[in-house]
């Protein structure tokens, strides 16, 4: 899934100083499993504006909805009816969905809540981690199913480097070195002959450096 | 001879190798390149010059190595992978090639969180293997990565580094094997303090035939203080000084601490040259290199042969 992290409270007041009356749009997706911007924290953080406001003698009128896909054209169109009331949208989901109700809403403001993060998967209760760059080539049946562009802190393909210190990558103790891992599951795999063969350069294309990327499925599209 | 490089001629003549390093200044400033590199003329085959080593922004290592090579000292252009993309590395080369320079060694690099703009983009367009790769295959082939010819080929004797205390301690011949398929002719390891690991390192290229493919030079640093063999014991990773290395230094009054890093190196070296597959040594003598004519003359290492 993305993750995300709502932005610092300070942050958040000064980018909705100018207003008076917002919409604060949460998404039931992605970020409703990550605990950045579902229908809890879309009702923690409006009465945290609302209460803000009033202390400072400027109240803010925050009216809260959380849809079920932000990122979704379809979804967005629920706002259609409303939306004049406000003077800005504050959006709670990740940057898919904050771009896609700006998108559909071009004469109002669409402020981002949240910063969005990484894909990543949950390592345990309240601990997501990064898991894929979305480099568009996956390599993981070659790396023991480990990724190496979003797990090596030098994305290296045939590493690992000299830093490697007892399964910690060189950068902190905190973090695993993608390397030690992919050599230990491969090992288990019985597949360590995989890691002899010197892995070719990355074709980047595929990923952002070949420039902002879509997917057209003409069999879907109607 | 693949290049006119005399790191390649000394080796291949026999000669039990020795190289340097030269760290660029952090500024537009040539007085100290010239000083540093005065202490290190005569005394070793090549000399490294860093390529922003620590991820520390200093002047261009193919500036440097210019610098040096104009008073007669051989560079070996340092050259790692964060900063650069392919498209960057390999015009770097075809100048460097151009103008002269005739050894190079290719690096990872340090991990910008160590530097001081931790807040650059940490580029790894390729890796430091890639890296061998590509320099090969425009030096051997006449052709870029992409494939494309090369009007007039580079001519590198072309480096790389081993580190044989990173982890896993089972991947690190495996490695070694890695850079020297892709084409490393020489290799530079990371210090070496722990003895046993190393032989143990040494061994296993040794049984692989790497030691035939490639010429490995055995990394020395002279610990200047017992602060300093602190530091390296544990604080900079991937690195293995024991314990009783750190007391022979910290035993020693602070004045004479220096003598007694000199002293261990001198017999680390004649230590080195009875281990097989051991090609020479590289030098590391960081920011003591007004110390390196006193340290080869007392290693044995002098003179240099001229080829
Ligand atoms: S190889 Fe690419 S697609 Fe596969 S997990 Fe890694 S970044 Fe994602
Ligand atoms: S220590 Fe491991 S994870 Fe970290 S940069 Fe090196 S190979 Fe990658």
């Amino acid at each position: 899934m993305i993750t995300a992290q709502r932005k610092p409270m300070e942050e958040i007041f000064q980018s909705v100083e100018r207003f008076g009356k917002i919409l604060l749009l949460g998404c039931n997706e992605c970020v409703t499993v990550c605990h950045a911007g579902g229908r809890k924290e879309v009702a923690m953080l409006a009465s945290a504006l609302r209460m803000g406001r009033l202390k400072q003698g400027s109240p803010l009128a925050v009216d809260e909805l959380t849809l079920e896909r932000q990122c979704d054209p379809e979804y967005a169109e629920e706002l259609a009816l409303a939306i004049d009331k406000y003077d800005a949208v504050c959006s709670m989901a990740c940057g898919c969905g904050v771009q896609t109700i700006a998108g559909r809403y071009q004469g109002l403001p669409v402020l981002p809540m949240v910063n969005t993060t990484f894909m990543g998967a949950s390592e345990r209760q309240g601990v997501w981690a990064e898991r894929c760059a979305g480099c568009g080539d996956c390599v993981l049946g070659l790396t023991g199913g480990i990724c190496p562009v979003a797990r090596c802190s030098k994305r290296l393909f045939n590493g690992p480097c000299g830093g490697s210190s007892k399964g910690k990558c060189e950068i902190s103790p905190e973090v695993d070195c993608a390397w030690q891992l992919i050599w230990d599951r491969l090992k288990q795999l019985g597949q360590t002959e995989l890691y002899t063969r010197i892995m070719e350069p990355k074709d980047w294309r595929t990923a952002r450096d070949g420039g902002p990327r879509r997917i057209v499925r003409e069999d879907m599209a109607i | 001879m693949k290049s006119d490089s005399n790191l390649e001629r000394v080796l291949a003549a026999g000669h039990f190798a020795v190289t340097g390093e030269l760290g660029p200044p952090r500024g537009a400033n040539l007085e100290t390149i010239k000083e540093k590199a005065a202490h290190l003329k005569g005394m070793v085959d090549a000399v490294n010059v860093t390529d922003n080593q620590t991820a520390v922004v200093r002047m261009a290592s193919w500036a440097v190595s210019l610098v040096i090579k104009e008073m007669g000292l051989e560079p070996n252009y340092q050259m790692v992978c964060r900063d650069r993309n392919r498209l960057a590395m390999q015009s770097d080369i075809l100048g460097a090639s151009a103008l002269g320079i005739t050894t190079m060694l290719c690096l990872s690099g340090d991990h910008p969180s160590f530097g001081d703009h931790p807040q650059a983009a940490n580029v790894h367009d390729i890796d430091s293997i890639q890296l061998i790769k590509m320099v090969s295959t425009m030096c051997e082939q006449g052709r870029f990565l992409s494939g494309g010819e090369i009007d007039t080929p580079p001519h590198m004797f072309v480096g790389a580094a081993a580190n044989p205390f990173g982890d896993p301690f089972e991947l690190r011949a495996l490695r070694l094997a890695k850079k020297v398929a892709a084409g490393a002719d020489f290799i530079q390891t990371q210090c070496i303090y722990d003895f046993p690991r190393f032989t143990e390192f040494m061994r296993q290229a040794h049984d692989m035939g790497l030691t035939e493919k490639t010429k490995i030079l055995a990394g020395v640093t002279p610990l200047k203080s017992a602060g300093m063999a602190r530091y390296m014991a544990n604080k900079v990773p991937g690195m293995s000084v024991p314990a009783e290395v750190v007391k022979r230094i910290a035993d020693q009054p602070k004045d004479k601490q220096a003598e007694e890093g000199i002293k261990l190196l001198c017999e680390q070296v004649e230590q080195l040259k009875t281990i097989p597959g051991v090609a020479g040594v590289h030098l590391m003598a960081i920011e003591w290199e007004h110390r390196v004519p006193e340290i080869v003359e007392r290693a044995g290492l002098l003179p240099r042969p001229q080829l």
